[in-house]
């Protein structure tokens, strides 16, 4: 048998530790006074404006930009925060692309629309940085409220709610609080390790406890919650990992591409991360964009991304997909892996092209070719772990919920990526625990 | 091109832009790189007795800055030179000797006193300079001592000192006025009888920036004290061609030469000057924010404009706006326009509906048909033109005159005879049509 042209290459350590520092430094620097006062002048002021009506929190963006033109930071911050307890993260990882600024009228006015998030970082900055009291507790209600979860639903969730005068408890499976901010979102996005700070100034108001490394399920049960507290918030994200459902995807060397951002984002020194040689990801997320970029900046020679549909039909945002590009991942669309196997430590893809048939479904084509890589990342999606959810309605996989995020059963809420309609996005995850906490806060007192 | 040959009050000069009497025409060193850069002509900072006056040695200027920092208006509390007499004659004596083809004209300050006058007016006409400009509108320091604004302000001293002047002097005197008075039309009056040649307008403003908002002083000071200044810069321009237009327009000042000032910074401040009735523009604040390369601009674009429009040079531009100013009370109250939207250009900021909407005439929608849509209901639009003042695109929204059929919001149907206030129903001093 012929020697295969490549053996498994995995090793840690491809650049030296200036580049990796220098690959995972701020993605978008934050903006200087100077550059802020430009940026900030060239907001109208807009009635009704459309970029607060494109941000799923809401907030007030003429109102705050006009505070950082009259030097008030502390009052724009304020605006930001009042809407949004995670502005100081949604500044950095909002695809505002898609949100905000692509709603902002100057983007018609002169395809160039106001930098909203880079302002929204320059307001907010200041207030972790010197940890700002901005938010007090109203009047203690007496009444207490379980989270379950520990991310930007379950954070928001509970913040509101001590704000409003409730004492809550918060149940959460990982060891760390913040969930995917701590575990999933590219490192580059959030450095010096920002993540934990703005968990550490959500957490200053008082009136919230932290109980890390306890799963709902397997420590906690729901009846147990519902009996304690007088109300259970569920914002338990999606725990998952979607099945690439063909042979040989159990295979070591096709890895689950959450697990390996989790233990990139939790490395002290990324240098020390193995990273392999050649890198095929599958997918068309956001999740897909982050580990193909974040394999490259560490040192991977060879990244590709396949995906079975076209660009349009991505998760990853136009400016995700830009920034894969200029990073020399390559994105192959209209491909699919069929197969996998393994030998001598290389891996061997079958990709197949896809096509939409007549009737506008995908259907995988007999144009197959066979690609040979060190490692397959995963990036298919996730999907909702339904343990301890007894009593809980799920539609496809996901929690059902109302308007008020309320789920079917008394008492208990829930929001985040773990709801139907939920949007992988910290932002709206953090909108679904505001208004779950206004709507709880409403039955406490009405009941 | 058009030529834009300058000649004002016979003095020649290669343009009409002149730098203004200041810093940058303080000392020959200056006044060298003006003209190397291409100014027409200089008014020398303004020269006063010896000995000469003393500056404070603190902050002498403060700014009104946009965000951008782009120095919107300015304060200043310098006073007139501070060098010796004969150290300026003896520059501009060699400036005018070295640029022969440039107007040089001595501003002056001195004090209430005819043998003052008739002292130092021959000397500095000695020195070959084309023309006198008397300093009447210094609002601060001078002031205080007698001379600058204090006389500006009175129209008796005014005529006194421009007839001194013209007593002891054999070229042109221009008398420069203070905008610090309720109403120029007096003080230009005054110089026109004590004889001069030509009034210059405006000289700076009472103003004081701010306050510091950390020690709650005013901004900025001297040791913990600061005083008024004069204020100039973009900012002034309109009050400034307010004053230039009633001096043209008054019957009896109409035809006395003036030379504009206040504001200047790009080629079309100088045609709003110009049209409004000045002969020639002088510049100061804009060359202190920018540096002498401005010119550039301001020539060459007054020249393409003067071409746009025909004319072969700037003595066709004077003036030209002067009839279109008139008393509110002329105003034909009988025209009815309404503000349109460009439905295409609108970029849907909404500003015009907010602003109308709280402070105006409710005479814009934000919704039509369930979709976000900025239109003008006529039945409440009293063409007031705020929208059009702060719609960010511009030419989106326009005026639009009705010539015939109804006004919506009055019922009335448009008529084209023309009625004003003096003979309205509702003035209780009408006139008999
Ligand atoms: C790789 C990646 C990159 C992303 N990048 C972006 C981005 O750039 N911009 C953006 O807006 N969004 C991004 N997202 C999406 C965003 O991170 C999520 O939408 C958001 O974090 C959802 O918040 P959540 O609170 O619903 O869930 P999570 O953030 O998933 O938090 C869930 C929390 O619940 C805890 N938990 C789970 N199960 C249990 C249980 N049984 N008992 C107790 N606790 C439990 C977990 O420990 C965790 O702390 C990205 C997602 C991924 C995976
Ligand atoms: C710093 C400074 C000093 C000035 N000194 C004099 C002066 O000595 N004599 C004078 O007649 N006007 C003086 N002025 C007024 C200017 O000549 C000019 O009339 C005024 O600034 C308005 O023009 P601008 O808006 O182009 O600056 C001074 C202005 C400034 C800013
Ligand atoms: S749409 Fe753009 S210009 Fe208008 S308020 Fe929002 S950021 Fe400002
Ligand atoms: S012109 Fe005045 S009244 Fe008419 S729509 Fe504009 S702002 Fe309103
Ligand atoms: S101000 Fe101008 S651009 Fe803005 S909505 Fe009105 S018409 Fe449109």
């Amino acid at each position: 048998m012929a020697k295969p042209e490549f053996t498994a290459d995995i090793r840690a350590g491809r650049l030296d530790k200036a580049d990796i520092d220098n690959n995972f430094s701020d993605l978008h620097p934050p903006l200087s006074r100077a550059e802020a006062l430009i940026a900030a002048d060239r907001c109208y002021f807009c009635y009704d404006a459309p970029c607060t009506t494109a941000c799923p929190t809401g907030i007030d963006i003429p109102g705050f930009i006009q505070k950082i033109r009259s030097d008030n930071i502390r009052g724009s911050a304020q605006t930001i925060l009042r809407e949004n307890i995670m502005g100081g993260m949604c500044a950095r990882v909002c695809p505002t692309e898609i949100l905000c600024e692509d709603a902002c009228v100057r983007h018609t006015h002169e395809d160039k629309p106001v930098d909203i998030g880079l302002l929204q970082r320059y307001a907010t900055d200041p207030i972790f940085e010197n940890n700002t009291k901005l938010f007090e507790r109203a009047q203690r209600s007496g009444r207490r409220v379980a989270v379950v979860g520990a991310g930007p639903a379950g954070l928001s969730c509970a913040h509101r709610l001590a704000m409003l005068g409730h004492d809550v408890v918060i149940y959460n499976r990982n060891s760390k609080p913040g969930g995917l901010n701590e575990y999933g979102i590219a490192a580059y996005k959030t450095v010096d390790n920002f993540a934990q700070r703005e968990v550490d100034y959500i957490l200053s108001i008082g009136g919230i406890e932290v109980r890390n490394n306890v799963a709902l399920g397997a420590d906690v049960t729901l009846a147990e919650l519902r009996d304690q507290y007088d109300a259970v918030f569920l914002g338990i994200g999606l725990g998952a990992v979607n099945d690439l459902g063909i042979s040989g995807a159990d295979i070591v060397g096709v890895e689950n591409a959450i697990d390996y951002i989790a233990a990139l984002r939790q490395a002290a020194d990324k240098g020390t991360l193995p990273v392999a040689r050649r890198v095929l990801v599958v997918g068309g997320g956001m999740t897909a964009i982050d580990v193909a970029v974040q394999s490259k900046r560490l040192g991977a020679e060879q990244v590709l991304i396949a995906y079975r549909r076209g660009p349009k039909e991505m998760g990853a945002s136009e400016f995700e997909q830009q920034l894969a590009q200029t990073n020399n991942v390559s994105i192959l669309h209209w491909m699919t892996p069929v197969a996998v196997s393994k030998q001598d430590g290389t891996i061997s893809v079958a990709l197949a092209r896809t096509r939409l048939g007549s009737d506008g479904r995908l259907t995988i084509t007999d144009d197959v070719q066979t690609l040979q890589v060190d490692m397959v990342f995963k990036a298919i999606g996730q999907k909702l772990v339904d343990d301890g959810l007894q009593g809980v309605a799920l539609q496809g996989g996901r929690i059902v919920v109302d308007d008020n995020f309320a789920t079917a059963l008394g008492r208990v809420w829930a929001g985040g990526d773990c709801v139907v309609g939920g949007e992988d996005l910290t932002v709206s995850a953090v909108q679904h625990g505001k208004v779950a906490a206004i709507a709880i806060d409403r039955s406490l007192r009405s009941g | 091109m058009a030529d834009l040959k300058s000649e004002f009050l016979g003095i020649r000069s290669p343009n009409p832009f002149w730098l203004a009497s200041a810093p940058p025409t303080d000392k020959a060193y200056n006044v060298n790189r003006a003209f190397e850069a291409g100014w027409g002509g200089v008014v020398w900072k303004t020269l006063g007795e010896d000995p000469p006056i003393v500056n404070v040695n603190g902050p002498r200027y403060s700014a009104l800055h946009s965000n951008e920092r782009r120095v919107i208006g300015f304060n200043n509390i310098e006073l007139i030179t501070d060098r010796p007499l004969k150290t300026n004659l003896d520059e501009i004596r060699q400036i005018k000797r070295d640029w022969p083809d440039r107007a040089v004209v001595a501003s002056v300050m001195l004090p209430m006193n005819e043998a003052v006058w008739k002292k130092i007016v021959p000397m500095i006409e000695d020195t070959g300079a084309d023309a006198f400009e008397l300093n009447f509108g210094c609002p601060h320091g001078m002031s205080e001592r007698g001379m600058g604004a204090a006389v500006g302000q009175v129209p008796e001293y005014i005529q006194m000192a421009t007839e001194w002047c013209k007593q002891a002097a054999t070229v042109p005197v221009i008398v420069k006025l203070t905008p610090n008075v309720t109403n120029i039309v007096p003080p230009a009056k005054a110089a026109q009888a004590g004889g001069a040649d030509a009034v210059s307008l405006i000289n700076t403003i009472n103003s004081i920036m701010r306050v510091d908002y950390d020690t709650l002083t005013m901004f900025p000071t001297t040791d913990g004290m600061g005083t008024h200044g004069g204020y100039c810069g973009e900012a002034v321009k309109p009050i400034a061609l307010n004053m230039v237009a009633e001096i043209a327009r008054n019957k009896d000042t109409r035809g006395l030469p003036i030379s504009g000032i206040g504001g200047i910074t790009d080629w079309r401040d100088a045609v709003d000057f110009l049209a409004l009735g000045a002969s020639n523009v002088q510049v100061c604040t804009a060359a202190m924010v920018y540096g002498f390369k401005i010119i550039d601009d301001l020539t060459d674009g007054l020249s393409m404009f003067l071409d746009d429009k025909g004319m072969r040079s700037v003595a066709e531009l004077v003036g030209k706006a002067v009839p279109s100013v008139t008393d509110w009370q002329y105003l034909n109250l009988n025209h009815v326009s309404k503000a349109v939207i460009d439905q295409d250009l609108c970029i849907k900021c909404g500003r015009c509906h907010i602003v109308c909407e709280d402070t105006s005439h409710q005479a814009i929608t934000h919704t039509v048909n369930g979709q976000r849509r900025f239109e003008v209901i006529d039945d409440e639009c009293v063409g007031c033109n705020l929208c059009v003042s702060v719609c960010p695109v511009d030419n989106c929204i326009t005026m639009q005159p009705m010539t015939d059929g109804i006004d919506a919001r009055t019922g009335k149907a448009i008529s084209r005879t023309k009625a004003n206030w003096t003979t309205h129903p509702n003035n209780p001093m009408r006139k008999a049509d």
